[in-house]
């Protein structure tokens, strides 16, 4: 492969376009990883106040803000704005940012999709979010889209389901373009065994999105068609199977959660390391490990569908083979111990969340493991149980590692340090409070609460209220959260930071060898020097 | 391939308009479905939109490739680009084609009081009577009767034509290569021709199965999964004839050398993608 070169004759003037213009019609993957990130920051907070709705109406037993209509609505539109305008787009913003930094490239392979993919999410998110004011109210069947249920949604149906297929299609653009990124911009010596590990759990993650996202579109498709074609796909009079729907979801489903997590890892991977001041321990294993967990996501769908009727030939091997999963897991959390054992450690705020992620994320694979047990599951689907369970793996684990990742690359993209004081003290508010939000779900669940229910049997209050103060407390944290970005942002603590920010850092990886802040155009020319610190 | 920078655009104004009218289309269209007055008018227009925004942003492309501001690596990027692309293609088709399969395989057996499966139960309490068998519209027959699509007569003059059509588009390919533009113009010329017949064909097809069959989309399953199935892949050929078009269009404009045409390439690459998917339609739609 040629050098890389950024520059094009006609363009020597590289700052940014002056304005808001700027913004919306950028190529540059820095500008487009803060769009992305700043819109999911948005998209969070809006997620979390249907949250507090949730956790406000189940404060005690009855029915007491909201109907029971809305509070449906409010936890199938929490779960698909986290998850698809929070956590993935967060994730996406990251790659944007990180991918071409890290593997010394002038920029994402295909700028013009970039932007695109961008603004097709807000698209998709917008429609989506208009749900909310129509007749019949937003969908309210669960993020999982369920028919015959879904089908009654009123005018909100065809909306929801091309927002959908919105952000099925800003997916698809964006991972394509992370997969070109990785495989054609790498620096001259960057071999692949020689990437981040962030970059080879995207590279895998893109994979699982470009295999599974069109997937999605397939079965909302077929909604779409069952409600104003007259198609039979999910109707059993005419021959179809609403199980069928449930099966394609999962298909999709099952991968889209590793989404969510593959990256997690990958941050995880990253920080972990610099702080214990060791390469990481396992480079290549975490690799492989990653790629069987992506492998084995493919095959387990079904085990969230136990209590369906499926034949017990299915039953056992869906149980089984969800039952591997925990090795390749067992691997990355063995790793990431071993790489803190001995280790000269410090416990900044990126360090602190990312412990506290391999402890609470092991916590839910736990869970994950009890209920991959068929016969067992039986007593916890569709129980708190399982929402303590996703809660655990999405929180503590996904949106805390996102948290470690601003509080790791803020002082790097703006040359500023973010307040330790006040980052330890977010920290701790949400370490403590995030478990006092979901702990006592699992004994919730085991007692046989069922999910997306407003109103439950008067046994159940003691550790709803309990929950329900986690909760608030959690979600009113994050607002320091937010106050400490923007100080950052705005100019920090007052010192500024070196290159490496951290220790070392530059020995781990190619973004700390550039400037701070970080220049608009970065690796124009190639990076001379590979680090080659995770051997 | 005058340069061997990594060209990186600085400003796309394209992006955002097209992503303005895709969203007024698909507001639109979900606006005609809900019944609302506007909603026709808003596709239109958003359709409009994006029509411009492809017209504008493929014309931007070649005339940036033609001016020689992509490398060999850009090009690689475009290609992987494609085939990924086409990889989520694939997926889409998968779908459809899995559904078919659950529903022959699994599903209508089930109904039929066939295994130890959850519709087993469904039969005995619901339709006992019910035999399964396929081609079906279900128990409850929906949509009424109908007549199954036969295989050997357009289904299988539509195999040949595109077969034909992917021979025709890889000896325009070779006519590129040998710098022989008049074999590129009419190899394209032949293969375009043959994916507008193929559409037009379908269309009869089509008309037939809804005026004297009484097949229509809504005939239980096998309407469903037939319909689904060969609708979206005649779509795909629609599109695929037209990206085809545009590369006849730039051929004769004297686009395109031996060693670049990345725009051939991947209207090529789509063209036996669809080829492909008609020979599973084919075979798993029409002859079984």
């Amino acid at each position: 492969m040629s050098a890389v070169v950024a520059e094009h004759d006609d363009h020597h003037d590289h700052g940014p376009e002056k304005g808001l213009l700027r913004w919306i019609i950028t190529t540059n993957h820095k500008d487009i990883g803060t769009l992305y990130l700043v819109f999911s920051l948005a998209m969070f907070f809006l997620g979390g106040a249907m949250a507090l709705v949730i956790r406000a109406e189940l404060f005690e037993p009855g029915l007491q803000f909201v109907e029971p209509q809305f509070f449906n609505s409010m936890t199938t539109m929490h779960a698909l704005i986290m998850v698809f305008g929070a956590v993935m787009p967060a994730f996406v913003g990251l790659a944007n940012w990180m991918i071409p930094l890290m593997i010394g490239a002038p920029d994402m392979a295909l700028p013009r999709m970039n932007n695109m993919s961008f603004w097709l999410l807000v698209a998709g998110a917008l429609l989506l979010a208009s749900t909310l004011f129509m007749e019949g109210g937003a969908p309210a069947s669960g993020w999982t889209l369920y028919p015959p249920l879904v089908l009654q949604t009123g005018a909100a149906l065809p909306f929801a389901i091309f927002s959908v297929h919105l952000l099925g299609i800003s997916s698809i653009m964006g991972a394509i373009n992370i997969i070109a990124t990785i495989f054609n911009m790498r620096a001259p010596g960057m071999t692949l065994m020689k990437m981040p590990l962030f970059v080879w759990t995207w590279l895998i993650t893109a994979f699982l999105l470009i295999a599974v996202m069109p997937v999605f579109a397939g079965a909302v498709t077929m909604l779409l068609t069952d409600r104003f074609f007259d198609t039979s796909f999910f109707n059993a009079a005419g021959g179809g199977d609403p199980v069928l729907y449930q099966h394609i979801f999962w298909f999709f489903g099952h991968p889209e959660v590793y989404v969510m997590i593959l990256p997690t890892f990958g941050v995880a991977s990253t920080i972990i390391p610099v702080f214990a001041r060791k390469p990481l321990f396992g480079y290549s294993s975490m690799v492989y490990a990653t790629a069987s967990i992506a492998f084995l996501s493919f095959i387990v769908w079904a085990h969230h569908m136990f209590t369906v009727g499926m034949p017990i030939a299915g039953e056992l091997y869906f149980m089984y083979a969800t039952m591997l999963i925990a090795i390749p897991t067992g691997v990355k959390v063995f790793n990431w111990t071993a790489t803190m054992w001995k280790g000269s450690m410090t416990f900044e705020t990126p360090m602190l969340f990312s412990i506290a992620f391999v402890v609470l994320f092991t916590l839910g694979g736990f869970t994950g493991l009890m209920m991959s047990v068929a016969p067992s599951d039986f007593q916890y689907h569709d129980t708190y149980f399982i929402v303590a369970h996703f809660h655990y793996t999405l929180v503590p684990a996904s949106v805390f590692i996102l948290m470690a990742a601003a509080y790791f690359w803020l002082p790097k993209w703006t040359g500023n340090m973010y307040d330790e004081k006040l980052g330890q003290l977010h920290f701790w508010l949400s370490a403590i409070s995030v478990n006092v939000l979901f702990f006592p779900q699992h004994f919730l669940g085991l007692a046989g609460m069922p999910r997306r229910i407003p109103d439950y049997a008067v046994q159940f209050a003691d550790w709803n209220m309990v929950s329900s103060i986690g909760a608030f407390v959690f979600g009113f944290s994050q607002l320091l959260f937010l106050y400490i970005v923007i100080k950052t942002i705005r100019g920090g603590t007052g010192e500024k930071v070196t290159d490496e920010v951290w220790e070392d850092a530059s020995k781990h990886s190619l973004e700390w060898t550039l400037p701070s802040p970080l220049p608009y155009h970065t690796f124009t020319t190639p990076p001379k020097e590979i680090p080659t610190e995770h051997f | 391939m005058s340069t061997n920078a990594y060209y990186i655009p600085h400003k796309a104004t394209w992006p955002i308009i097209g992503t303005v009218g895709l969203m007024i289309t698909l507001a639109g269209f979900a606006n005609v479905l809900n019944g609302s007055s506007i909603g026709p008018a808003m596709m239109i227009m958003g359709l409009v939109v994006f029509i411009i925004m492809l017209a504008g942003w493929f014309t931007l492309q070649a005339v940036e490739s033609e001016s020689g501001m992509y490398s060999t690596q850009v090009g690689i990027s475009y290609r992987m680009g494609m085939m990924w692309f086409i990889f989520s293609e694939v997926m889409f088709f998968a779908v459809f084609f899995g559904t078919l399969w659950y529903t022959r395989n699994l599903s209508v057996p089930w109904l039929g009081g066939f295994g130890d499966g959850p519709g087993r139960s469904t039969h005995e309490t619901l339709w006992p009577a019910f035999e399964a068998m396929w081609p079906t519209n279900g128990p409850g027959e929906i949509g009424g009767e109908f007549e199954p699509m036969g295989t050997w007569g357009l289904p299988f003059l539509n195999t040949l034509i595109l077969l034909t059509s992917g021979v025709t588009c890889t000896w325009a390919h070779h006519g590129l290569l040998a710098k022989n533009r008049d074999q590129l113009i009419k190899g394209l010329i032949a293969t375009v021709t043959l994916g507008f017949l193929f559409v037009g064909l379908q269309a009869m097809e089509y008309h037939e199965a809804y005026t004297e069959m009484g097949l229509t989309l809504g005939s239980g399953i096998y309407g469903s999964t037939f319909f689904m199935l060969t609708g979206f892949h005649g779509l795909h050929v629609c599109v695929g004839a037209i990206i085809l078009s545009v590369v006849l269009f730039r051929s004769w404009k004297g686009h395109f050398k031996p060693e670049n045409h990345f725009a051939f390439e991947a209207a090529a690459w789509y063209w036996h993608f669809v080829d492909v998917v008609w020979l599973g339609l084919f075979v798993f739609v029409y002859m079984m």
